[in-house]
């Protein structure tokens, strides 16, 4: 409709030159691929999408606020005063051009439904729309959090049963299902260990973290209140047990190991490291983001880890939505299971209870408190457990299996054209670590990456782990098919042949996504952060 | 196993590639007495889509779901009427399976998303400022606490009595460990809240004060007196907005003042969902403070081209890149939910997110009235939005366990929020939304009419 900037760019701005076909279009579409402006250049203050059972006040109007019995009314009106009068400033659209708006928008990301997303570290797996739909069950989706327990017995069912899977497959002792995401897991487990440490009056300063580590570890060791120390690693990739050794101290809290490491290679002493943590007095938290590699296969259990958090997002294919949301349940050894936080849900005879403030500190003396309103990602957990019921013991243990062959059949497939650092050494886990070595003068993983979304692929992940120079880490997870690797090799194979003859033209890409290289230094330095008309674009 | 594209004749192809015997020779780096070699003992085995959504409606049904009875529970999680349109937008594909969009030129419809998000939630609360969302409205305020923090250098906190206990505890958790000291005491059931007293006892030393608007008990205060008060101690006023259609009817936190604005933005497009996932709001009035924000922010840019585009932007706060220097721990924050959020909210717009307030308001003072019929029952609020407190002879838990019997999802007892008595386990709080009708407030007062009888 009246869409003043049906080309999706300010006016002012440069005219769009031509695009690699050479043609110009006057709208600035390209066929499919469709320019949509924003919402506050196209939508209108008395614009509405939804009807309503009495009728609209003017916006601006005032607000009634009736009484039956006049003799009720207290004196002024009923909103203590505070009315709002000036406008807001939100625009309005129908719902026909609300769907046709954010339909434009969605057709410009790329999602593992368009193709693989071989985003190591992030395990991009196919998310199954069963689990969509069962979520969306009226008797789990409508479900206000502070309902009577009678009224929520099957919600209480499903955190259990899924506790008790995530139990049985870690090994672990107990479960802290409320955390939010992996870094909300991350810094419960670590809540867990000080307060363990501090019930029993050991106060220590230190956490330990491989450089290898996501950025989560130390920042959230951080959070927690403890200094961070490197651990140093081998020429292997892996934690270097004897110098660990010998950092270990009466100051060392924790260790924070991530198995599979994010080299993507199992940790062989990982009970070594457990054992020596351990005989120090400290506790050992892994970083669960890479067990997909080892559902069904490795218990963490049983290497001596002490809390773990599982993205349910990764693992369990609960979707990741843009960035979230995410899910982060903590499992727990037996010596931090008391200090676990509340809410949880315990079985009983009659049913299922939920342990809150409401209990009294006598049912969870020892927990560190709450970590979060209500009782974590529900809309998660019904998805998550869908897809393990779905595959069952044995279909998760084919997960892990499948996942860690898919990596190493493109780990072997690349043998002399991209550089492997680790690559010598042994299988890989669920993810192949590649260098930038052999590249020309100039070219850049960041230009590899840029080229392969040309090819019609989403990158892998960039220059992480930060201990590989230029690194490219794939993971390609279960849920790619050999013929769909296959197209992947063949383009990653011919982009890194053009990185190291030096093709210059790899710095122009892409050239056929929906957008060139985006200025990511103009837009630090003068941050445009919300829509406002008189803002330039320059 | 219908969600593995491998065959066997693609994984005996691909291991001669590899060079190996078996998948399990590839999991040659565990030691043998740590490898289980076959399936774990006891636990069920594949099972087919059809048996599976048996299952999961077989303990579905064992809940009783807010649209099958009279509904009025709030506190801090509200029940609006979501368009059909938002759940199938969100569940497109390209939506629902993308990453965070750290590949811009081929996440522009996310990134897009949330640049318009962020505007939104900026103007709904009266800010400079809005990011690109936190885990739930609870963690969101804590993550103000700290950015206060950081802004004030000082480590004292005032928590209002009127903010939601869950997101107190969460902020008590987290003092306990990085040293805050946090002042809080549980609320009186009266009337007027304790803004008059915060601004009373703000000093050269407090680095925030946390309020909540409308408060746990349905409360509206000005807070703008309260936020003059905390500038001229040079500390920073916090607002917390649980509910954000009340901004439909009520004037912004940040034309009051405050300086920290986070919510809670459940209530538009997310539903209830049993407590999560949730959407974490955090604006701020002040652009200045923007590098102490916590979590992704969405920003306007040029490409290659000069096409105006979308960029995650200033980074270097955030743990990915600043580590143990990052100024919160977030990696993953509510895209998706931020999305249906704003979707709503598109939908609504100024007209209708005010019309839909303005229906909130109405038939929850129906509700109010109605209920100062029951004998025995006081309706405690003044001013409220769509949610107040009524006081009953009682113990307030016990009533709603026996209504939930009858099919009558009361409200939220006090009781269940604050532990000790103090006449708090005689408080129900009662929301009331544009899906409450006028027979469902009558069944409500007839079933309090009969159980005070």
């Amino acid at each position: 409709m009246n869409a003043p900037n049906a080309s999706g760019w300010k006016p002012g701005t440069p005219e769009a030159p031509a695009g690699e076909s050479g043609i110009q279009t006057v709208t600035g579409n390209r066929g499919l691929m469709l320019e949509e402006p924003l919402i506050f250049e196209i939508g209108g203050a008395d614009t509405c999408g939804v009807d309503f059972a009495s009728p609209l006040p003017l916006a601006g109007g005032a607000i009634d606020t009736p009484s039956p019995n006049p003799s009720r009314r207290r004196e002024g009106d009923r909103l203590g005063g505070l009315a709002r009068t000036e406008p807001i400033g939100l625009p309005g659209l129908s719902e026909p051009e609300t769907v046709r708006h954010y339909t434009r928008l969605s057709r410009q990301n790329y999602a593992i439904d368009c193709g693989i997303f071989p985003l190591g570290s992030c395990t991009m797996k196919h998310n199954p729309r069963l689990n969509e739909k069962v979520a969306r069950m009226p008797g789990f989706a409508d479900l206000h959090p502070l309902q009577p327990e009678s009224t929520v017995q099957g919600a209480l069912g499903v955190i259990d049963e899924l506790a008790r899977w995530l139990l049985a497959l870690t090994g672990m002792h107990a479960v802290a299902m409320s955390p939010k995401a992996g870094a909300h897991g991350e810094l419960c487990g670590i809540l867990c260990i000080r307060a363990a440490l501090e019930a029993r009056g050991d106060a220590r300063s230190v956490i330990l973290v491989p450089e290898s580590a996501h950025g989560t570890n130390p920042a959230t060791a951080a959070f927690a209140g403890y200094a961070v120390e490197n651990i140093p690693a081998t020429a292997e990739g892996r934690v270097d047990l004897a110098a660990l050794k010998a950092r270990l101290s009466p100051d060392v809290a924790a260790v924070m190991i991530t198995n599979p490491n994010t080299c993507g290679l199992f940790e062989r002493d990982m009970k070594a490291i457990s054992d020596a943590v351990h005989a120090a007095g400290a506790l050992v938290y892994c970083d669960g983001a890479n067990f997909n590699a080892i559902v069904g296969r490795v218990r963490p259990g049983d290497l001596g880890v002490d809390a773990m958090h599982i993205n349910l997002h990764k693992t369990f294919s609960t979707p990741h939505g843009g960035g979230g949301p995410g899910s982060g349940p903590v499992v727990l050894s037996e010596a931090l299971a008391p200090f676990a936080p509340l809410p949880f849900v315990r079985k009983t005879e009659g049913g299922w209870e939920l342990i809150e403030e409401e209990d009294g500190i006598d049912a969870a003396p020892e927990s560190f408190g709450r970590m979060t309103a209500f009782h974590g990602q529900m809309g998660m957990f019904t998805r998550a457990l869908a897809y393990i019921l779905s595959h069952g013991i044995d279909g998760l243990r084919q997960v892990s299996g499948d996942s860690v062959l898919n990596a190493n059949y493109t780990l072997r497939s690349l043998d002399g054209v991209l550089d492997a650092p680790f690559g010598s050494t042994g299988p890989c886990m669920h993810e192949a670590l590649f260098s930038d070595e052999g590249f020309a003068e100039g070219i850049a993983t960041l230009d590899v990456a840029k080229a392969l979304i040309d090819e019609g692929f989403h990158p892998m992940t960039m220059y992480f782990p930060l201990v590989v120079h230029g690194a490219m880490l794939v993971e390609p997870t279960e849920c790619e098919s050999k013929a769909s690797l296959d197209q992947f090799i063949l383009a990653l194979r011919s982009i890194a042949m053009r990185a190291k003859a030096g093709d210059e033209s790899l710095h122009q890409a892409p050239r056929l996504a929906p957008r060139r290289r985006l200025d990511e230094t103009l837009a630090a330095r003068k941050p445009v952060l919300a829509w406002n008309e008189a803002d330039p674009v320059d | 196993m219908r969600y593995l594209p491998l065959t066997d004749a693609d994984r005996s192809a691909m291991l001669d590639v590899i060079g190996a015997q078996s998948i399990d020779a590839l999991f040659a780096d565990v030691s043998p007495e740590h490898y289980l070699s076959g399936p774990l003992e006891g636990l069920p085995t594949h099972a087919s889509e059809m048996a599976v959504e048996r299952h999961m409606r077989r303990l579905s049904k064992m809940n009783l779901a807010a649209a099958d009875a009279p509904f009025f529970l709030g506190a801090g999680a509200y029940r609006h009427h979501i368009p059909a349109s938002v759940d199938h937008l969100i569940q497109r594909g390209e939506f629902l399976t993308s990453y965070t969009p750290y590949q811009p030129e081929i996440a522009q419809g996310t990134l897009q998303m949330l640049f318009e998000f962020q505007t939104q939630v900026a103007r709904l609360f009266g800010c400079a400022v809005a990011n690109a969302s936190m885990y739930d409205g609870s963690t969101a305020c804590w993550e103000a606490i700290a950015m206060a923090g950081r802004v004030t250098r000082r480590s004292k906190v005032l928590l209002s009595s009127g903010l939601h206990p869950h997101y107190v505890s969460t902020a008590k958790t987290m003092a306990r460990f990085n040293g805050d000291e946090v002042n809080y005491s549980e609320p009186k059931l009266s009337p007027a809240g304790d803004f008059v007293e915060l601004a009373q006892a703000v000093d050269g030393e407090i680095g925030s004060v946390v309020v909540q608007y409308p408060d746990i008990l349905g409360r509206i205060d000005d807070m703008t007196a309260l936020a003059e008060a905390c500038h001229a101690a040079g500390a920073l006023l916090v607002a917390v907005v649980t509910e954000p259609v009340a901004l439909g009817a009520l004037k912004s936190p940040g034309e009051m003042g405050a300086d920290i604005v986070v919510g809670e933005g459940q209530a538009l497009g997310v539903g209830l969902q049993f407590g999560g996932p949730y959407l974490g709001l955090f604006a701020i009035r002040d652009a200045k403070h923007v590098r102490q924000m916590p979590g992704r922010l969405c920003g306007e840019t040029i490409d290659a081209e000069g096409k105006r585009g979308f960029v995650l932007t200033l980074s270097t706060r955030e743990q990915h890149i600043r580590r143990e220097k990052a100024t919160s721990n977030i990696c993953t924050n509510s895209g998706l939910c931020a999305l249906a959020f704003s979707i709503h909210l598109t939908l609504l717009g100024e007209k209708g997110l005010r019309a839909l307030a303005a229906e909130n308001h109405r038939l929850a003072c129906r509700a109010a009235d109605r209920l100062a019929e029951v004998p025995g029952v006081e309706v405690l609020n003044e001013g409220f939005f769509n949610e107040f407190t009524v006081v009953v002879p009682g113990d307030a838990r016990q009533l709603v366990r026996d209504l939930a019997e009858q099919g009558v999802l009361a409200g939220v007892s006090l009781g269940r929020l604050y532990p000790d008595g103090d006449r708090r386990e005689n408080g129900l709080v009662v929301a009331v939304t544009e899906t409450v009708t006028e027979e469902d407030i009558e069944t409500l007062a007839s079933a309090l009419e009969e159980a005070l009888a």
